[in-house]
């Protein structure tokens, strides 16, 4: 009896072991099957959209390479598609280096905010912004999306280095809405306080991280280089 | 027996109809002991991103597919997987699909795909799905299972659906992103956040409650005739 | 990484972005069971013990997963790890202290389709958190599901005891007494940053 009740164990075993290893395999089967399937086209829709971002703050730029600060201390080309903590340098027709495009994230109101701004070193201002993703109260928070009130804040937004050139010499400020008195404050806008403080938040973080750097290692992007 | 009602779909209201009631309904009442809850509670995690028309379309459809999917992968499956691990087994074919329609979503469109975010994934503990694989796909037949997988998914997505528009009628002032209310319309901005949907899901809910009063009634009318 | 203060995680996710409130997660089995304020505590206290104990394997699979390079992988293990967390607190607890365990009862196999535990694991690396701040926001989690879920139960004890109107008995006025709580911790926003 005792035997009998251990082989019909070992069989229920066997069939509890047979079907997950079963249904686990099929099922790992079909998810990489969609996720090679899938993958090119993901792949291509974000190249597209973070170009055209990337043209739409920087309109005389005609090319564009992507950089990352390597542990050797200078901004390399970036060849990875995956690679994390990359900018976007913007070259003219005549390979004059235009300006940069700089991808920065930090947390809104509901949810993190992607965006992208435009850094044109020449005048040492922030020249364009657009919002990539946002998961902000609809018509609410969302109007930093596109409100073109906010958007002209970001026309000429002052933030040159201090004489040390290591970090910025105004801290970006957001203010209330109209109150905009200095090149490097931001005006917010009404019933979005806390989404357009955000914005600035993540402004004056990304650029006292990436500015100076990239003073200091400006020949890096010489076209060619 | 078809019933693709929106209200027995949302709340199983026994819909008393001149035949008798098929197996299909009966396992419905029987394992929804408490319909209203139960139902409700599978659309908990859907419930944030229904403040626009569009997203809770979206939602809907993408818990449609899971389900009908995972319905016709447990009911083929069925005899083959024993008792004992079933509901690891459901689980893990219920996250297959999820990974599958997170990943469909992204390469058809990445605006939909930021604005979902997360709670795509969330579908998994939709307890909707794991209860319809439980009990209905791991006891009949494919056939049956695609159709009770098609209805009451129809049903999910119809109830979001209509939570969707009345958040973002009343809330934004548009429809599926067309404005279609007057523009001195003052929007309800508190049916966009998160209180405004508690808010509507309990105001339908009072409202399937009253049909559900008036059949009963009815029937009860009917009775003593 | 993120930008901001382990303070500022720990508050954003306790009050001002509260899992059961804004993102309406966790409501799940809760809705369903009866509003006892006792039942509400335990409740919270089991979530936020395996929240904790679910953010660090969320973490450690994150970096696995990263490193094999199998990202489609991830809703997967998360889930089986989740249901294993579960299954072994279970068993834990009915270990050392069986007290505990008949308290909680039926509580524990429904924290494995708990949406907020999930939710957690996923907001939490798709906002980049490190180690550190993904505890930080566990934490904060789980406190913030703990209180909401004792103020809905506090509330819910008194309605039952209320003139509530048959048609709003039950599911329909709870939701609406969410609502209300809802736009209450609305007024924490900007607190802590």
């Amino acid at each position: 009896m005792n035997t009998q009740a251990r082989t019909g164990n070992r069989v229920v075993y066997l069939k509890m072991y047979r079907s997950l290893v079963g249904v686990g395999t099929l099922c790992g089967i079909i998810i990489v099957l969609v996720y090679q399937f899938t993958a090119p086209i993901i792949r291509e829709n974000k190249d597209i959209a973070l170009e055209h971002s990337i043209f739409k703050i920087l309109p005389n730029a005609a090319t564009k390479k992507s950089y990352y600060f390597s542990d050797t201390g200078n901004f390399m080309i970036s060849e990875s598609t995956g690679q994390t903590d990359v900018i976007y340098a913007a070259y003219d027709d005549r390979q004059q280096l235009v300006g940069f495009a700089i991808p920065a994230q930090g947390m809104g109101y509901q949810d993190t905010i992607e965006l992208l701004y435009a850094y044109e070193p020449i005048t040492q201002t922030i020249i364009g912004m657009v919002v990539l993703q946002s998961r902000e109260t609809p018509g609410l928070g969302s109007r930093i999306e596109d409100d073109p009130a906010f958007f002209r804040n970001f026309e000429a937004l002052d933030v040159s280095l201090n004489a040390n050139q290591t970090e910025l010499k105004n801290r970006l400020e957001t203010v209330k809405p109209r109150k905009k008195a200095e090149l490097w404050q931001i005006d917010s806008i009404t019933g979005a306080t806390i989404s357009s403080n955000a914005v600035g938040n993540i402004l004056q973080q990304s650029t006292s991280h990436w500015l100076p750097t990239i003073k200091q290692h400006y020949e890096d992007f010489e076209f060619g280089h | 027996m078809r019933t693709s009602n929106l209200a027995t779909k949302v709340i199983n209201i026994p819909v008393v109809k001149a035949e008798s009631q098929s197996t299909n309904e009966f396992i419905k009442g029987l394992w929804q002991q408490n319909p209203i809850f139960v139902q409700v509670l599978g659309m908990c995690p859907t419930l944030a991103v229904t403040n626009s028309a569009v997203n809770a379309f979206v939602m809907g459809v993408a818990t449609l597919f899971v389900l009908l999917m995972s319905n016709i992968m447990v009911s083929s499956l069925r005899t083959f997987i024993p008792r004992q691990v079933r509901i690891a087994t459901y689980v893990l074919i219920i996250a297959t699909f999820v990974t599958v329609v997170d990943y469909l979503i992204q390469a058809f469109s990445l605006e939909v795909h930021k604005a979902l975010g997360a709670f795509i994934s969330l579908i998994v503990v939709n307890c909707l799905i794991l209860g319809r694989a439980e009990a209905f796909a791991s006891r009949n037949t494919v056939n049956k299972s695609i159709q009770d997988a098609l209805g009451m998914g129809l049903g999910f997505t119809l109830a979001l659906l209509s939570l969707g528009i009345i958040r973002e009628v009343l809330g934004q002032g548009s429809l599926f992103t067309i404005q279609v209310m007057p523009d001195n319309f003052e929007h309800w901005i508190i049916l966009l956040l998160p209180g405004g949907g508690f808010f509507t899901l309990g105001l339908l809910l009072i409202v399937f409650n009253w049909i559900q009063q008036r059949q009963n009634r009815r029937i009860a009318g009917k009775d003593h005739e | 990484m993120s930008d901001m203060s382990l303070w500022s995680i720990f508050i954003n996710a306790c009050l001002i972005n509260n899992f059961v409130l804004a993102y309406f997660l966790g409501i799940c089995p809760f809705m369903g069971v009866s509003g006892k304020l006792s039942n509400a505590v335990r409740m919270g206290a089991a979530v936020s013990f395996v929240m904790l104990i679910a953010s660090m394997c969320a973490f450690a699979i994150n970096l696995l997963l990263q490193w094999i390079n199998a990202p489609y992988l991830q809703l997967i293990s998360y889930i089986v790890v989740i249901a294993s967390t579960v299954q072994l607190v279970e068993m834990f607890i009915k270990k050392f202290s069986p007290a505990l365990f008949r308290a909680l009862g039926i509580f524990l196999p429904l924290i494995t389709t708990n949406c907020a535990i999930l939710g957690l694991a996923l907001f939490q690396t798709n906002r980049g958190y490190n180690f550190v701040e993904s505890i930080s926001f566990a934490l904060g989690a789980g406190a913030g599901f703990t209180l909401a879920l004792v103020l809905m139960a506090g509330v819910r004890e008194k309605l039952a005891l209320a003139d509530v109107p048959q048609l709003l008995k039950g599911t329909a006025v709870s939701l609406m007494v969410a609502g209300i709580l809802s736009m209450t911790f609305m007024g924490f926003a900007g607190l802590g940053s």
